[in-house]
């Protein structure tokens, strides 16, 4: 039986005999009482539990990431570095971040604050931060009760690419990646992490019917907040074939275990529609672990990612050891929750094509709070519009508004053949309620969401009126950006 | 001699000389801000575990309201590893925790009231083995019919309380002669305290039958008193300390104590320490929140928008029992006038019973609600009257006498509002950035823009008088170093910050050589809850008491030390920045802490208790006149934001505050209490939503549906400023509440938002917003102002 291997605030750990899913945050307070790192919800919605972990980004350079340590069960951080809220204070010094959010208050009762801490070590050591609004992004995922904000942004914008030559500055210069390849028993419950293809197969030959896991910010919570206890998981997190992100035949191929922040970074340069999701998606903490697969996989009618690569006409390759098969991803949603994926098979990449010529495209996501927070309607929409001014295309994608995300077919034949004005656009929209028969929950009632569905594709026709692809503003009032 | 670390700062040495630095006044960060941000501080669940620690957990109701048939624990004792499962019969005192009305049993028998009532507590080894054993416990229940809401129990006609009434004058007659009348209907949505650190006793057994309870409460006194009860014996066998608070709010006044009591039954049935953790939903679904409020108004106003007569009437949901819920009504009650003088009225509220979580005190305690439907009223005349709803507000402030009386008579002195309105709608630009709005939303199709101008006036003091009272013990040790107790508890307000300036400043010493410990009933007894903004009022003056009698005992010792000679010397010594010497001859000193210790040789005592009580405080509720506030407090907000017509989504985009806190005791703290209060009311009034299903389940139960505001909500621009060379008479070195008071600000949202959505309409459209507003609610409203074109 293999051994859990980590390193823990630069100090090498190995357990044994500890159930796999037991989460990192449990792990940290109960095991070795390092009780700096607070549980505040134990489901990656407030940040109190952040920590930092030293890993790979999209480009394969090292990069250190806040994660919810609530999320993470304890194989998932097998061969990487982790860093508690403990770790800031080197030789009796306190940290820059530490000082800095002392300094001007951004702690009042303290709950939140370690969790903050390690957000902002992560901005710290960012490059990119150079808007006001990635610092919001950045720090979106830790909740304050106590503080209304104010002094937590101004401490952020203080260290943001500070870069200090910390432990971690060493760290990230110093380390290499350690092989998180595991086979891990404890009780009745096992954890796989293959490193390869080949590996996997291998595993699936066994048990066909594994669930397969990766950022776990879905799956945890089965485990925080309904006490499962699946016997068996699979990480595909350490396959180096399903991780790539590049260019491919004028359009991109998105591993499906590629992170989403990566896939953020990556969007910002080619693709507004999806850069506008993911910058909605979810916090930094959830992003740094959640991917294109997982967030596809669990085929929730409000999963984010679906709607905007709907409209891209995106396609899923499936492998297993047979081959490969490829589907729109329309095909792949075949119900609620549930998809085409057959025993031993994996999803590999998405392929987000060329977009044609006269394409215009955005994704829209609504919800009660703008951060951090479940769709309460998310749509991505493309229109094709030809020479003389008429929709040769229209794909009209939803998320919250059936049981899968699904295309407003009948809206869409409405547009197509029309020329695109807001006449044709006015004409169409009672069609959406053809398409659609939404539900009322605590998200929205049917009214607002049959109401967001429409306005959505009116805010659609007025943001891409006079530029297909609009630059995305730094910040603005609301998800669509019409004056 | 005494040994001073040598870091300490030598103020003889000083270029000018004169050693004088006191730490009031000035801004300070958080006394225990880089313990917060290393994770060294120690919170209640980080404590180590001490040997044989029990994991205490909670079997509760499914059913808002059941006759309890049966409850079998034989299966669930029967699993190995638990200790034991308790009943209400098990309970050896008195199985009630109400902190007001005895009508809240510690755990239910006969029947239950509402969904998550505690029915049995597992006691086992580890919360894994507690969990499964709760699984197991058997209870059979016959489901009764259900209130869930405000208007179902007044239809029941089920009441917690009388109505209270306030009334001045003649108001029907008044509404009648009215050149305008206004009358309508408005619901305030409930709030969850979403303290970050969930409740969390842990209990340990002592000596004779006595407990030691480290918890998490803003009233250590009454877990004491609740816990006595309980167990069934005195109150100097149960000691309950507070290391600090992940937040409070109000949420851990009453509603720490059931859980605490739990705790202690635990460790005293099982001779084991016992910890009782909620987790976050755990948390939500058993606890209280703000109570919602429905407010109906009459209302009489003349051409120019002044308020001539106003009948309100409030109904409060209360929940199961009536914890605190008269109090709140009463400050419900004493804050519906908020700013204004209303020459006749009648105010009226009134406790429904229903079958949901018992609501509680949440910052403000019913003065946001109150004030939110004189604002509803005052923003319903204004888009009537085509007026600027801040000068409908300013026309209507208390002025002088006559109209300095508010409907309980109590007059309106130190009236700082029209100050307030002046400075600030000077310093925030108001006409000039409304009339750019104007501007822009004729400009704008599908994004309008508001601004609303929003005044606070708060009564500060416990409306329960006794309550008014506060106590501390300072122990001065003989290398100068200093321990603070006072009756206080710490949630993250910077109450100890202050405290700790506070006796710094009175004994002259640095403050970091004064620690202030762990609030514990063992030290200061017969303390009131940290509540009603009062904390540092009440308890530093208790403070400030304490040195003095410690410094009064020093002076002779100082005296001799300095070689002075003639008794008028002894008065002009003087105590700062860690020395002591003669006020007039600053360069002869000699150090605090070779008093001190020369003190000791002398055998003087060198610790003392303070005690202070809040004078002239009454009220008669069968009256309703009184004088039930020390003082008042004010402020003053504008609010600018920007709402999608399509969407219903709101940004705030620019937030001007001014605040009246007296001569500010650490100013850093007071804006830290504004901005944080402010956002808070911003969550209230337009992202959070608590939802009950049908049958009387919390449907928000954790942050993945109950969304606080996240940092992208606070405004893009944020400027506080607390009012200038504005000192307050009677109060700890001239200092003023601030806990509760900017809470109310966020209401000027609310007048942004329905000029924002009225834009999207003709000119003078009514508006009619639900709250929280949501932007499922704004988007209804703006569906509305459209429809009205």
């Amino acid at each position: 039986m293999e051994r859990l291997r980590f390193f823990l605030n630069d100090r090498p750990i190995e357990e044994t005999g500890i159930a796999p899913t037991t989460t990192l945050l449990r792990y940290l307070r109960d095991r070795v009482h390092l009780t700096g790192t607070k549980e505040g919800c134990a489901e990656g919605d407030c940040g109190a539990c952040s920590v930092a972990v030293l890993e790979q980004d999209g480009q394969g350079a090292p990069t250190l990431r806040a994660v919810n340590a609530c999320l993470l069960l304890l194989p998932m951080v097998q061969g990487k570095r982790v860093y508690t809220v403990e770790a800031l204070r080197e030789g009796g010094k306190y940290h820059v971040v530490q000082e800095t959010l002392a300094r001007t208050l951004g702690s009042q009762c303290g709950y939140c604050t370690p969790g903050i801490a390690m957000s902002m070590l992560e901005a710290c050591h960012r490059r990119d931060l150079d808007e006001p609004w990635k610092l919001d992004a950045q720090m979106c995922g830790n909740l304050c009760r106590c503080t209304g904000y104010r002094p937590i942004r101004e401490a952020a914008r203080e260290v943001a690419g500070l870069r200090p030559g910390d432990r971690f500055a060493r760290a990230l210069a110093e380390t290499q990646p350690e092989p998180m390849a595991l086979a891990y028993e404890a009780g009745a419950q096992r954890f796989f992490t293959p490193d390869s293809l080949e590996a996997l197969w291998v595993v699936l030959d066994e048990h066909p019917t594994a669930r397969f896991v990766v950022g776990g910010t879905d799956l945890s919570l089965e485990v925080t907040k309904r006490y499962a206890e699946p016997p068996l998981l699979v990480s595909l997190e350490a396959v180096p074939e399903l991780r790539v992100l590049e260019p491919r035949g004028g359009g991109h191929r998105l591993g499906a275990t590629v992170r989403l922040t990566d896939v953020e970074d990556y969007a910002r340069a080619v693709s507004p529609p999806l850069e506008r999701m993911l910058r909605y998606f979810g916090s930094r903490q959830i992003k740094n672990r959640a991917t294109v697969g997982g967030n596809l996989c669990t085929a929730s009618p409000i999963g984010d990612l679906a709607p905007v690569l709907l409209a891209l006409g995106a396609e899923v390759v499936l492998r297993s050891r047979a081959g490969e098969r490829r589907l729109p991803l329309e095909d792949f949603f075949v119900g609620y929750r549930r998809t085409a994926l057959a025993a031993g098979e994996v999803l590999a990449f998405v392929d987000v094509p060329a977009q044609p010529e006269g394409a215009r495209s955005l994704a829209y996501k609504v919800s009660k709070r703008r951060e951090a927070d479940i769709s309460s309607v998310s749509a991505g929409f493309r229109a094709v519009v030809d020479g003389e001014g008429k929709v040769a295309e229209a794909r009209l994608a939803y998320g919250g508004m059936a049981a899968t995300p699904a295309r407003a077919r009948r809206t869409e034949a409405a547009l197509v053949g029309q020329p695109w004005t807001e006449a044709s656009v006015e004409q169409a929209l009672p069609r959406l309620r053809e398409d659609f028969q939404p539900l009322s929950d605590h998200r929205g009632s049917a009214w607002y969401r049959a109401q967001l569905a429409e306005n959505l594709l009116r805010g659609f026709f007025h943001e891409t009126l006079s530029t297909p692809m609009p630059r995305l503003a730094e910040r603005h009032s609301a998800t669509v950006q019409v004056r | 001699m005494s040994s001073l670390p040598s870091s300490s700062p030598d103020f003889s040495s000083t270029p000018e000389g004169v050693p004088a630095r006191s730490p009031l006044h000035a801004p300070a960060p958080h006394e225990s801000g880089l313990r917060h941000t290393s994770g060294e501080a120690i919170y209640v669940d980080d404590m180590p575990e001490p040997r044989g620690l029990l994991t205490g957990h909670l079997v509760t109701s499914p059913h808002a309201h059941a006759r309890l048939l049966r409850v079998d624990a034989t299966k669930a004792r029967a699993l190995p590893g638990v200790v034991a499962v308790l009943v209400a019969g098990d309970i050896p005192g008195h199985n009630q925790v109400g902190p007001v009305i005895q009508d809240e049993p510690l755990m239910a028998e006969g029947e239950v009231h509402f969904v998550g009532q505690t029915v049995a507590l597992v006691l086992a080894e580890g919360a894994s083995i507690a969990r499964r054993a709760a699984a197991l416990v058997e209870v059979e229940y016959e489901p009764l019919p259900a209130l869930l809401s405000v208007k179902a129990a007044v239809e029941a006609g089920a009441f917690l309380s009388e109505p209270h009434v306030i009334r001045r004058g003649a108001p029907e007659d008044a509404l009648a002669a009215a050149p305008v009348r206004l009358s309508g209907e408005c619901m305030t949505g409930a709030q969850d305290h979403f303290y970050l650190e969930t409740q969390v006793t842990l209990a340990v057994p002592g000596e004779d039958g006595s407990v030691h309870l480290w918890c998490s409460t803003q009233h250590p006194t009454e877990v004491q008193t609740l816990v006595a009860e309980v167990l069934g014996t005195g109150r100097h066998q149960v000691v309950v300390e507070v290391p600090r608070m992940g937040g409070g709010f109000g949420g851990k006044e009453t509603q720490a104590a059931p859980f605490a009591c739990l705790a202690a039954l635990g460790a005293r049935v099982t001779g084991r320490p016992v910890k009782v953790w909620l987790n976050r939903d755990e948390d939500m679904a058993r606890t209280g929140k703000r109570h919602p409020f429905l407010g109906r108004y009459d209302a009489g106003f003349d051409e120019t928008g002044r308020l001539l007569a106003l009948k309100v009437e409030l109904v409060s949901d209360g929940g199961w029992s009536t914890d605190l819920s008269r109090a709140i009504l009463d400050r419900a009650l004493f804050h519906l006038d908020n700013a204004y003088f209303v020459p006749a009225l009648e105010f009226t509220g009134r406790v429904a019973r229903t079958n949901l979580p018992s609501n509680t005190a949440f910052r403000g305690f019913g003065g946001p609600q109150g004030m939110f439907v004189m604002e509803e009223v005052l923003n319903h005349a204004a888009e009537r009257l085509g007026l600027d709803p801040a000068s409908v507000r300013e026309r209507n402030y208390y002025r002088d006498t006559p109209n300095d009386l508010t409907p309980y008579g109590q007059a309106v002195v130190g009236n700082r509002l029209p100050r307030l309105h002046a400075e600030l709608m000077a310093s925030s630009d108001y006409a000039r950035r409304r009339a750019e709005i104007e501007a822009f939303n004729a400009s704008s199709r599908w994004t309008k823009r508001g601004i609303g101008f929003q005044p606070v006036k708060f009564g500060i003091s416990f409306t329960t008088g006794f309550l008014n009272q506060a106590g501390a013990l300072v122990s001065v040790f003989t290398d100068g170093s200093v321990q603070l107790n006072h009756g206080g508890t710490e949630m993250g307000q910077g109450l100890h910050t202050k405290m700790r300036a506070v006796c710094a400043h009175e004994l002259g010493v640095l403050p970091e050589r004064v620690r202030v410990m762990h609030t514990a009933t063992d030290k200061v007894p017969n303390t009131s809850a940290t509540a009603a903004s009062s904390g540092s009022d009440l308890n530093g003056q208790a403070v400030k008491q304490a040195c003095e009698v410690i410094r009064e005992r020093l002076r002779p010792v100082a005296a001799r030390l300095l070689k002075l000679e003639s008794p008028g010397d002894m008065a002009a010594i003087a105590f700062s920045g860690g020395q002591v010497f003669h006020a007039a001859r600053p360069l002869r000193t000699v150090r605090f802490a070779e008093v001190v210790h020369a003190a000791y040789l002398d055998r003087v005592s060198l610790s003392a208790t303070g005690y202070y009580a809040t004078p002239d405080i009454t009220y008669d509720r069968s009256t309703g006149r009184g004088k039930p506030f020390h003082y008042y407090a004010f402020c003053a907000a504008v609010v600018e934001l920007e709402v999608s017509g399509l969407t219903g989504e709101h940004r705030v985009r620019r937030v001007d505050v001014l605040q009246d806190v007296g001569t500010s005791l650490v100013p850093s703290i007071d804006r830290g209490q504004v901005e944080g209060g402010f956002i808070q009311g911003l969550g209230w009034l337009t992202s959070e939503e608590v939802l009950f299903d049908a049958k009387g389940r919390l449907v928000t139960h954790s942050p993945d549906t109950y969304k606080i505001p996240a940092v992208g909500d606070a405004p893009e621009d944020f400027r506080v400023h607390l009012l200038e060379h504005a000192p307050q008479d009677n109060t700890i070195h001239g200092s003023k509440a601030v806990g509760e008071p900017p809470f109310m600000l966020a209401l000027g949202a609310v007048t942004a938002l329905r000029q924002a959505i009225a834009a999207f309409g003709p000119p003078r459209t009514p508006v009619s917003l639900a709250s929280p507003a949501t932007p499922e609610a704004i988007l209804r409203a703006v569906a509305a102002a459209r429809a009205a074109s």
